[in-house]
């Protein structure tokens, strides 16, 4: 355990060094505040909706940034080790190999919390600093986006670490990454919009829908944040959440999965590796 | 003596490439073994078989008593490594190095902190980015790193390579004063010269195969090389008056080989007449040319 932490507090001590925290957060807050005051700008000033309003856009800017910022945090975490050299090192120190995979994982994540932290918890000080009120009810809704979010982080963080466990050069796992991204980013929704329009408005079974919805965990996300409550009304989710049977518990569960699977066969992947 | 690593029968074999067939030797605490061989001649991946990153594909490694694939704590605490070329992450300073495998190894950092000075690196670099070190201060902070709670083994690959002559010279220092401490040090390395009067034991390895093991003196008698023996004539017109091919050098002076039987022999007639000689040389044959000779004994098999 203590070596986990010494492996975490230097992936830490790196990406402060390296700026990456200070780059992801000062990018998120920046992006946050913009939504933020631009966001209000259409609905004008209408009170109690305004954290909602912000849930949106941020959930809408997390579902793009965090697992682009998260694969390129973690896709080269082991095979970059690797190929610079440092990885044969540390494998003859008195480490456990998993041990190395989860503190490496650890520091990245909470590079990756604190960033989120601070970045969308910049929009929401922003917003009481300019007088706004915000109901309680806003308030969870907001505190479960930024957790959703973070999760959302771990997913990809999870996903980049057996990329960078599984292929042999730094490049491959760049392209993996990029393509895993855009796959799930862009592609995957895009090719399910296809889907449902060339089912000419035949009812799809909502089982098949939900297993579509749970096998992307962007989509996972994005039904968490936006499913329910006052956001669901202003993303125009609603539609989809009320068509199915996927309660936020379910979501959470599959996210965590999401997070813990790849992670656990990066583990197994790199056990077996040869140095 | 004890054995602190054992090879047996050890094979490794990569696809249908074989790195390392069968090769074995036991090192003994207090010893400086030179492990010899070309590049890609399987000196790295007999490291790396030792420090259980890699398993043999037949045969067994036993390193201070227990299989290193294992990964035993107290095994890889004794054990000090340096890899070739060694690497460390660029943004972190010497310092936050040094702590960051002290705290692995459990090494209480007061004594980390000694290290820096042992291997000569000034109290300034310690606190700068490791991006801005030169070949050798990144070296003499591998060798901190490798000397970390004072190892039992040290297994050092190519440590020497690319290094200024002074730089060579403590890192040998330190490595005597190690022998003394009943340390097990494994040098590899190509530079012949350097090792020569530093190893208590050379193995060469060429193709994967051990294809000779002793020490200096015991591969020699092996390769029975001739030893070289320069005179230089007073009279520097006259031919040698002994018999046997000398050849002449470029300075003038003369060169003839000699087996060691008749070494003596020679040297009694070319001292019987001081006055006949301006000097002379002897020469044994160097680590280069033994391990020219066995290499080409190999390539003659």
């Amino acid at each position: 355990m203590m070596n986990v932490l010494t492996v975490a507090r230097k992936e830490i001590q790196e990406g402060r060094r390296n700026r990456w925290v200070l780059a992801t957060t000062l990018l998120l807050a920046g992006l946050a505040l913009t939504l933020t005051f631009l966001g209000s700008a259409p609905t004008g000033n209408v009170g109690v909706n305004q954290l909602d309003v912000v849930i949106v856009s941020l959930s809408s800017l997390a579902i793009f940034l965090l697992p682009l910022i998260a694969l390129l945090l973690s896709h080269d975490a082991i095979v970059g080790e690797s190929e610079r050299g440092t990885l044969i090192l540390l494998l003859s120190y008195p480490v456990g190999r998993s041990e190395i995979v989860i503190g490496k994982f650890l520091g990245h994540l909470s590079i990756l919390a604190f960033s989120t932290l601070i970045g969308f918890g910049a929009a929401a000080v922003a917003l009481v600093a300019s007088g706004t009120v915000i109901s309680p009810a806003s308030w969870r809704a907001f505190a479960t986006m930024l957790g959703a979010s973070i999760l959302l982080g771990a997913v990809f963080l999870s996903i980049g670490y057996l990329i960078s466990t599984l292929v042999r050069e730094r490049s491959t796992a760049g392209g993996i990454a990029i393509g895993i991204w855009l796959f799930f980013v862009l592609i995957y929704d895009m090719a399910l919009l296809g889907g449902l329009v060339a089912a000419q408005g035949r009812a799809v079974p909502a089982l098949l829908l939900d297993g579509l919805l749970l096998a992307n965990p962007t989509d996972a996300y994005r039904l968490l944040n936006l499913g329910s409550g006052a956001a669901s009304t202003l993303s125009g989710m609603g539609g989809v959440a009320a068509g199915s049977s996927l309660s936020a518990p379910i979501l959470t569960l599959a996210l965590l999965l999401w997070a813990i699977v790849p992670l656990g066969v990066a583990n197994i992947v790199f056990a077996r590796r040869e140095a | 003596m004890t054995s602190s690593v054992i090879t047996s029968n050890v094979s490794k074999h990569y696809g249908r490439v074989a790195a390392v067939r069968d090769v074995s030797f036991d090192l003994k605490s207090g010893e400086t073994i030179a492990l010899v061989g070309h590049n890609g001649a399987g000196k790295t991946t007999l490291i790396k078989l030792m420090l259980g990153l890699i398993r043999p594909t037949s045969g067994s490694v036993t390193m201070l008593g227990g299989d290193p694939a294992r990964g035993d704590f107290h095994v890889r605490q004794s054990v000090g490594y340096l890899p070739e070329s060694v690497s460390f992450h660029m943004a972190l300073t010497g310092r936050e190095t040094l702590t960051f495998y002290a705290r692995l190894k459990r090494v209480e950092f007061s004594d980390a902190e000694l290290l820096f000075k042992r291997v000569g690196l000034s109290a300034d670099a310690v606190d700068r980015p490791v991006r801005t070190y030169s070949k050798g201060m990144r070296q003499r902070l591998g060798l901190a790193q490798a000397l970390l709670g004072t190892p039992q083994v040290l297994l050092l690959d190519e440590p020497t390579s690319g290094l200024d002559p002074a730089l060579r010279q403590n890192f040998y220092d330190i490595i005597s004063a190690l022998r003394a401490d009943g340390t097990t040090v494994l040098l590899s390395s190509h530079a012949l010269t350097e090792l020569e009067n530093r190893a208590d034991r050379v193995i060469i390895v060429d193709r994967g195969v051990k294809i000779a093991d002793g020490t200096l003196d015991e591969l020699r008698h092996i390769a029975s090389l001739p030893t070289r023996v320069m005179i230089k004539l007073s009279d520097m017109e006259a031919a040698p008056q002994w018999s046997g091919d000398w050849c002449r050098q470029s300075g003038g002076g003369w060169e003839i080989g000699v087996d060691a039987a008749d070494k003596i022999d020679l040297l009694k007639s070319l001292t019987a007449e001081p006055s006949l000689l301006e000097s002379l040389t002897l020469a044994e044959p160097t680590l280069d040319e033994l391990y020219a000779h066995f290499l080409g004994r190999q390539a003659a098999e």
